[in-house]
């Protein structure tokens, strides 16, 4: 056993976080915030060029050849830098959507329940289903994740229930969308903890009350345990450890990106700092793929199955 | 990132397992909590069976008298112990995961011949006398006094909370060997000795915690004479030389119970089921969350053992991470275990009722769950100590 990062992997994280900095840093953030669009087909392109949505398609097939555990790493710093995009469902499409791979087709899923659809309108392609719905607009909160609400057609499933749901594709999303999480909880740690060293009142760093660093210490450990979660599920694969990782990273991205805010002051409850940046995206990814309620229910199926097999040791 | 063991490791566990499978049948009756004779002697009893099995000491090097086994290796140990229901460490506790390991790192070869073989072989009993009425989480304000008498300390002072006193053979015991002042700070001037527990002088008061049993004492100690040849490290280098093993403490000492957590949810989960509880969507998510938990706390172990593997041994400062998470996750399960039961809860007779008791003090002992916040805050995340 030894469940640590690997050289490559570690190599692959350094080589994806340049990446981003360089062509998704802070500005292009802001930028695509205040003017849009959500989704940058240059950009989406040259995330394809670098492997981005083929790495788990194999070598043969002119894909990277890669597995979940990197694609977890890859995933992560992708939601550190709070990429915008329909991100994990192209992903999922390489391979099956024909442009997916190389970044050329924008590929969306339904992927939220109800009839809420993310970048319909920058689609060229729902996963797992013919043609793209018609959607009416609708006001997002997350102002980098647009919103169409779609209607049921004739009888036709609805999106919460459509073909991306129950399908294979479920577990793979969750995982994924839980890396995504695990980026933007860490980074929400290191937002807080810089500001908390650098703003000062009562004559000291706010970092040296301990309200705020046990808040910060909370953060990290949430961050640390979801994390972990998200690699050992990216390891096994096993739904079980999926559902976990999908629960405790939305929590540990939703809880990191509040007590940010709060460490922030009135600056938290500004359009001008990222925190709120972190948090709606975090509600997004939160409803994608598996709920808490979902998630809950599934590891609760599954305690009770094993709970009545016997003890596997014995 | 790789979970699955290699042949060596699987061997290593299989062997184990037969062992585990062969001998535990042959284990006496388990004494009764408040029977503390019984209680050691059980201890002893199971820690002599390791010992002439080869697993005692497994993880200590092997100049120490351990079996130089591998962190993943000691992962499996614990593991499969805890999975077979074999005796917990108890009172070997100090012995073997505190003062032992503090006298492999830090002792003389005279004073590892002494001390080390008794604890592997399970015939001696140390306790950890830190504690003290004015010394808690600020450790290194204790005022328990040393002053050199020729070849001996000379004793004078109060400890507080000492697990197992009643029947430790040994105390290691922090003292102050040079007063605090101007020019020595508090975490200066203090040594650390090897305390015999029947030397005159020494008086154990037995404190009932809130479970009705025992479990710690204050320790009374009026002109103690210790021989300076105890004193493991250099005079007033005690707190550097107790700092090295603490971390050992807060590393693998949990690895059995968050299997065991696993194992009571399981049950939690039978009992519910056979009293209808479990059609309660809230308590069943409860349920569900807790088992996502404690599976992520147990992936977190093996992660911070790979990552100690690859430091050469060293449990990394991630022990307090773990530690905030799993003293938290423990009290949660066992409140749980009481809305399962309903009612049933307030009695004493149901094991989980006792277990909740004792899982109270998770967030207190082996420093609070604020001291272990100040120390991930402060030492990983690098933000300013306070005024
Ligand atoms: C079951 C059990 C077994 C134990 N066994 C042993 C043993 O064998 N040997 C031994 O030496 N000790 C032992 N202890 C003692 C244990 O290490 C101490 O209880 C612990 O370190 C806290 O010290 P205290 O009890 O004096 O509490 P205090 O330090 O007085 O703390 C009281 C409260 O104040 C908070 N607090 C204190 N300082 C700070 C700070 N800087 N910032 C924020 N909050 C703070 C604490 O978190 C806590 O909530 C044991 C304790 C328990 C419960």
């Amino acid at each position: 056993m030894d469940f640590q990062p690997t050289e490559e992997q570690r190599d692959l994280r350094a080589g994806v976080r340049d990446l981003l900095e360089g062509r998704y840093g802070r500005e292009a953030l802001r930028a695509s915030v205040d003017s849009g669009p959500a989704v940058d087909r240059g950009l989406w392109r040259e995330l394809g060029a670098a492997g981005f949505f083929a790495l788990r398609i194999p070598e043969s097939e002119g894909g990277v050849g890669l597995g979940l555990p990197e694609a977890a790493v890859v995933f992560e710093e992708a939601g550190r830098a709070l990429v915008p995009g329909p991100l994990v469902a192209t992903h999922l499409a390489a391979g099956v959507v024909p442009g997916a791979a190389a970044g050329t087709a924008v590929v969306t899923a339904f992927d939220l329940g109800g009839d809420l659809v993310a970048y319909l309108a920058e689609a060229d392609a729902v996963l797992g289903a013919d043609g793209l719905p018609d959607g009416e607009p609708v006001r997002a909160a997350d102002p980098l994740t647009p919103l169409h609400r779609v209607r049921r057609r004739g009888g036709a499933a609805a999106p919460g229930d459509g073909p991306a749901q129950g399908s294979a594709y479920v577990s793979e999303g969750a995982l994924l969308t839980a890396a995504l999480q695990v980026g933007s909880a860490l980074r929400t740690v290191e937002l807080a903890v810089r500001y908390a060293g650098e703003r000062e009142q009562f004559g000291q760093p706010i970092g040296a009350f301990q309200a705020v660093k046990h808040s910060c210490a909370q953060m990290l450990v949430r961050a640390e345990v979801a994390r972990t979660a998200v690699y050992a599920a990216a390891v096994t694969g096993e739904p079980g450890e999926v559902a976990a990782a999908k629960l405790l990273a939305d929590e540990a991205a939703v809880r990191g990106a509040r007590d940010c805010l709060q460490v922030y002051g009135g600056m938290g409850f500004t359009w001008e700092a990222d925190v709120h940046l972190h948090l709606k995206r975090a509600w997004v990814r939160a409803e994608q793929w598996r709920t808490a309620a979902e998630a809950e229910e599934l590891l609760a199926a599954e305690l009770l199955d094993s709970a009545e097999l016997p003890d596997p040791a014995g | 990132m790789d979970l699955t063991y290699t042949a060596e490791e699987r061997d290593f566990r299989a062997r184990l397992r037969e062992w585990l499978a062969k001998t535990l049948p042959e284990l006496p009756a388990r004494p009764s909590p408040d029977d503390w004779p019984g209680r050691r002697a059980y201890d002893l009893g199971w820690q002599r069976r390791l010992y002439e099995a080869g697993y005692a000491g497994l993880h200590w090097p092997v100049d120490a008298g351990g079996r130089g086994a591998t962190p993943t290796q000691h992962l499996i140990f614990l593991e499969e112990t805890e999975r077979a229901g074999a005796p917990y460490v108890g009172a070997n506790f100090v012995g073997l995961l505190h003062a032992g390991p503090t006298i492999a790192a830090e002792g003389t070869a005279g004073q590892r011949a002494r001390w080390l073989p008794p604890v592997l072989r399970g015939d001696e009993v140390w306790c950890q006398g830190f504690s003290e009425p004015d010394a808690g989480s600020d450790l290194a304000s204790l005022r328990t006094r040393a002053v050199r008498d020729g070849d001996h300390y000379v004793i004078t002072g109060s400890k507080i909370w000492t697990s197992h006193a009643e029947v430790a053979d040994w105390c290691e015991l922090l003292v102050r060997t040079q007063p605090v002042s101007a020019e020595v700070p508090k975490h200066r001037g203090i040594s650390w000795l090897a305390m015999p527990m029947d030397a005159p002088g020494v008086t154990v008061r037995p404190l009932r915690t809130l479970a009705g049993s025992t479990e710690f004492a204050e320790v009374f100690l009026d002109e103690v004479r210790v021989p300076v040849a105890n004193r493991v490290g250099a005079e007033n280098d005690g707190w550097r030389v107790t700092m090295v093993t603490l971390s050992f403490e807060r590393g693998t000492a949990f690895v059995g119970e968050v299997v065991a957590c696993r194992r009571t949810l399981g049950g939690l989960a039978r009992t519910a089921k056979a009293n209808g509880r479990w059609d309660d969507p809230v308590l069943r998510r409860r349920l569900g969350r807790l088992y996502g938990e404690f599976g992520a706390l147990w992936r977190l172990t093996q992660w911070n053992v790979s990552e100690s593997e690859r430091s050469g041994g060293v449990p990394g400062i991630g022990g307090s991470v773990f530690k905030l998470a799993y003293s938290h996750a423990r009290q949660e399960l066992y409140d749980v275990a009481a809305e399962v039961l309903g009612a049933a809860s307030l009695s004493l007779d149901e094991e989980w009722t006792l277990e909740r008791l004792s899982s109270l003090s998770y967030t207190i002992a082996a420093g609070t769950s604020q001291i272990q916040r100040n120390i991930v805050a402060e030492r990983i995340l690098g933000l300013p100590k306070g005024r």
